[in-house]
């Protein structure tokens, strides 16, 4: 007997009331007896040979706990992909704020003293900073080449249509800069380590497995010496997906060699100069489209700069690739990418994960190619948007009732898009202030790309106790987007029973088996569908003992758990992904079915644009997507409206200054994140299509907000200014530059 | 009242308690009541006056706790996030924030539901103008802000 009593409602968040009330425990609000807190002392230069290390005078040295490189009991690496970052840099730094040394002592001023009197000495040895000078191997910085991955992904045959009659050709070249994750909780973590007991490690963080992986070589110790416990977390959008494992290492380290427990939380400062940032990009678009606007070929090159070490980049690389030529069905397309180093601290996940970049691009692209042929943008993309049966670039034929047509009426509908298009360009001849109206469709893949998903092979287990409650057992965590609650809707509604009688256990190693990462939309989609059949298995389980009949009340329910726990022991079950049949990738090629199931999506943007102040500002928002079921009203409207916000932000406000590698802006005071002053309404639409492979019909729907908001942005600033402004952000000295080149010399 | 070397005794009314702390002059407030009187709700979020996670009230008035030495502290009624609620009965900014999605990692919200108990305690129908600016020294990362504008909203129609 299942229900669909809680999915599509707004139950109570299961950790509102701990939120609202100041109850809820982060990292920073955990103190253990005896505890220790650590700093790291970093680099101070972008790339050089370490020549020497001197500590200062007028401080106790002998006090203190000191960590270096050659302290590390096992392997000197951050595990993940390629292996190529060390914990502590030995010999050689390859960007600034690379951490060297580690320091602890239980009074944390009298550290901060101390950690600026350690000077670490660095023969500086030249490096690249950019993108470009990367692909032109000023210097070879990574590897033979600079390149961390690449990837060609090839449909049709984009050679030799160029010089056909009746094909008109549009170039462009589009760039996106860094993003910092800004979630309000810096990355913390305590951890506690002896030879006898292992190493336990409680922290901020969105994957408690990969920390664990990357402590057990760390350390050279067996899986069950090492347990990882996720703390309340304050955000992280991808920002606590793989920087945890290092900074989970160092205080592990400290903890290893001082016996006693140690807590490093980073102030902000450190943590926006030091963790991972989104990738900054550089795409080329060559477009071949018929007079009648049909895309005939698509030629892109897409490049990201993944900073001093591999970390993530390949992965970011394969999202952002594969989703370059966007939902749109064209005969022939390539696309080259690749993923290149540069002497910045490592660029990491971030919400989007590549696709904002590409699709930024893409969006901006079309509006040109539209212009290019008469066409006005809608039009042009109704021409061309994929449809059921359709393939993608990767050749994955689309199965889903896709009809961006559907959204874009809908998303133009709630605007008075045609209206205002033609309003605003009539009104803004001498206008001081000019208002302009623009849009970006798009999609964004749920779950691991390819057979990335299949690789993981993740586990959820549910356990029925004797007071008849329901606990479901992942690693997946609550990192504000509401996995608790989504997944005591999706156990509550497979088992038929009240939402309050299942309870999601906080994400600890040692209780949880490995459900994967908490990243690429996968949570709900992915890791829902497996919440949902490990459910399904404890009721078939209770029925096959005979103690269950095929209605019940959770009353009955609850009674029929307890007498199974009386006469059988503990009542555990475990599910474990299977790839769905019919689902084929092929990672040489690269090619096949990229993605289970993809959101699709329409997003308007309206801008007003003060060519006296160089402002450009958002007056309207409307987000109009496909994401399956909706499991939780609010908490999905909640992703949209986060993610749009964070869209903006990095298409107008957040701008990272670079110094000779070393972030020049590292503060709230002068990094820009939207205020609750800054944003327009933000009005978000969903259509419903339930998904069949995924719990109750959802599919994913975290990332796809970070896609939209940008190019949506600029195609209104063109609308409103008739300049074509093809990097994000959009500062207003960038505006003025654009606005008035005689001002600035140009 | 002679205090130890280099530290100062302050007296205050935290959360309608009145109790008396010693801390160095210079001690932010925040990490008093962080540290000192284990009042883990209010957080640090950039210790630069920007984020508005360490708010709370002194003498009614909306402060980042980051910013105020723990001098200052003497002789002031202090509200924190923990003295909010009524016992076990809730604030109606605090049920409004659950009810409306208002609150999604939560390490913001302890402040956004003292700047919003400031905003109503001001201004009890606060037009959309008001509370945009009224919440304007509080950022959220997580919502967009759509959601704790209802909240605010939900909380004064009770």
């Amino acid at each position: 007997m299942t229900s669909d009593k809680n999915i599509g409602r707004p139950v109570p968040r299961k950790e509102g009331r701990a939120k609202v009330t100041g109850a809820a425990a982060y990292v920073d609000d955990l103190r253990l007896p005896d505890m220790l807190y650590g700093v790291t002392v970093r680099s101070p230069a972008p790339r050089g040979r370490i020549t020497g290390v001197t500590f200062g005078e007028g401080i106790p040295w002998d006090e203190f706990t000191v960590v270096a490189a050659r302290d590390i009991p096992g392997a000197n690496y951050v595990a993940l992909i390629l292996n190529d970052q060390p914990y502590l840099a030995e010999t050689f730094v390859n960007h600034a704020e690379e951490p060297v040394l580690l320091l602890a002592h239980p009074d944390k001023y009298l550290l901060e003293e101390a950690r600026r009197a350690v000077r670490i000495e660095v023969e500086p040895v030249p490096g690249v900073f950019r993108l470009e000078d990367s692909l032109a191997r000023t210097e070879v910085v990574w590897g033979e080449d600079n390149v961390f991955k690449t990837f060609l992904v090839e449909k049709g045959n984009v050679d030799g249509v160029w010089d056909s009659a009746g094909v008109v050709v549009v170039e462009g070249e589009y760039t996106t800069g860094a993003q910092e994750q800004l979630y309000i909780e810096t990355n913390g973590v305590i951890a506690e380590a002896s030879a006898a007991t292992g190493v336990v490690v409680r922290g901020s963080m969105q994957c408690p497995y990969y920390v664990h992986k990357a402590l057990v070589k760390l350390f050279d110790l067996p899986e069950d010496k090492i347990r990882v416990i996720q703390t309340e977390t304050g955000g992280g959008f991808g920002g606590k997906e793989e920087y945890p494992s290092l900074l989970a290492g160092h205080a592990a380290l400290l903890a290893w060699k001082s016996g006693r427990p140690v807590k490093m939380v980073y102030d902000r400062a450190e943590d926006m100069l030091a963790t991972t940032k989104r990738h900054p990009s550089r795409t080329r678009h060559r477009t071949a489209v018929t007079r009648d606007g049909r895309l005939v070929a698509m030629d892109i090159d897409f490049v990201v700069d993944g900073g001093a070490y591999a970390t993530l980049s390949s992965v970011v690389l394969s999202r952002g690739t594969i989703h370059a030529a966007g939902p749109y069905h064209c005969p022939n397309v390539r696309i080259r990418s690749r993923a290149v180093a540069t002497n910045v601290p490592p660029h990491g996940a971030f919400r989007g994960f590549g696709a904002p970049q590409s699709i930024f691009a893409l969006e901006r692209q079309l509006d040109r190619v539209a212009a290019a042929v008469g066409l006005e943008p809608d039009e042009l993309r109704r021409r061309n948007f994929i449809k059921k049966g359709e393939t993608t670039a990767t050749g994955q034929v689309i199965r889903e009732d896709v009809d961006l047509g559907a959204l874009l009426d809908r998303a133009f509908e709630l605007t008075d898009y045609h209206a205002k298009r033609e309003r605003f360009a009539r009104e803004n001849a001498g206008a001081r202030t000019k208002r302009g109206i623009g849009f970006a469709s798009f999609m964004h893949g749920a779950g691991f790309t390819g057979s990335g998903e299949k690789y993981l092979q993740s586990i959820v287990g549910c356990e029925a106790t004797a007071e008849g409650r329901i606990k479901v057992l992942a690693a997946s965590t609550e990192i504000g987007q509401g996995t608790k609650t989504v997944f005591a809707q999706i156990a509550s509604d497979a088992l038929g029973i009240d939402y309050e009688t299942v309870e999601v256990v906080q994400p600890d190693t040692a209780d949880v088996p490995n459900s994967g990462p908490t990243v690429a939309s996968r949570t709900c989609m992915i890791v829902g569908k497996l919440v949902e059949s490990a459910a399904l298995q404890i009721r078939e389980t209770l029925k096959g003992a005979g103690l269950l009949g095929d209605a019940y009340t959770t009353e009955e329910f609850a009674r029929a758990c307890a007498a199974y726990v009386e006469r059988h022991g503990a009542l555990k079950t475990f599910t474990q992904y299977t790839q769905p049949e019919g689902v084929e990738w092929d990672d040489e090629r690269y090619r096949g079915d990229a993605y289970g199931a993809y959101a699709w999506a329409v997003y308007v943007a309206e801008v007003s644009v003060d060519t006296l102040t160089y402002e450009a500002r958002v007056e309207d928002f409307v987000a109009v997507q496909e994401v399956g079921r909706v499991i939780h009203p609010v908490l999905a409207a909640g992703q949209i409206e986060g993610g749009v916000a964070q869209g903006i932000g990095w298409a107008l406000y957040e701008n990272v200054v670079w110094r000779d590698g070393r972030m020049a802006n590292g503060q709230m005071t002068n990094y820009i994140m939207p205020t609750s002053a800054d944003l327009p309404p933000i009005r978000v639409h969903f259509f419903e299509n339930p998904y069949e492979g995924g719990p109750g019909g959802a599919k994913g729907i975290g990332e796809l907000p970070m896609d939209g908001p940008a190019p949506a942005i600029l195609n209104a600033v063109e609308h409103a200014t008739g300049l074509r402004l093809d990097h994000v952000p959009l500062t207003p000295e960038a505006l003025m530059d654009a606005l008035e080149p005689e001002a600035v010399g140009a | 009242m002679t205090d130890a070397p280099g530290r100062i005794s302050v007296s205050c009314t935290v959360n309608g308690e009145a109790l008396t702390f010693d801390a160095h002059p210079f001690a932010r407030m925040l990490d008093v009541l962080r540290e000192s009187l284990r009042l883990t709700g209010t957080k640090e979020g950039c210790g630069e006056g920007e984020c508005g996670a360490c708010s709370v009230l002194i003498d009614g008035e909306l402060v980042n706790s980051c910013l105020v030495p723990a001098a200052q502290a003497e002789g002031a009624r202090i509200l924190t996030v923990e003295g909010v609620a009524d016992d076990e009965r809730l604030h109606a900014v605090q049920q409004a924030m659950i009810d409306c999605g208002g609150a999604q990692c939560g390490i913001c919200t302890p402040g956004m539901v003292l700047a919003a108990v400031s905003l109503l305690e001001r201004t009890p129908r606060p037009t959309d103008a008001d509370i945009r600016e009224g919440l304007a020294g509080n950022l959220c990362r997580c919502t967009g802000y759509m959601k704790i504008f209802d909240a605010v909203v939900r909380a004064c129609e009770r």
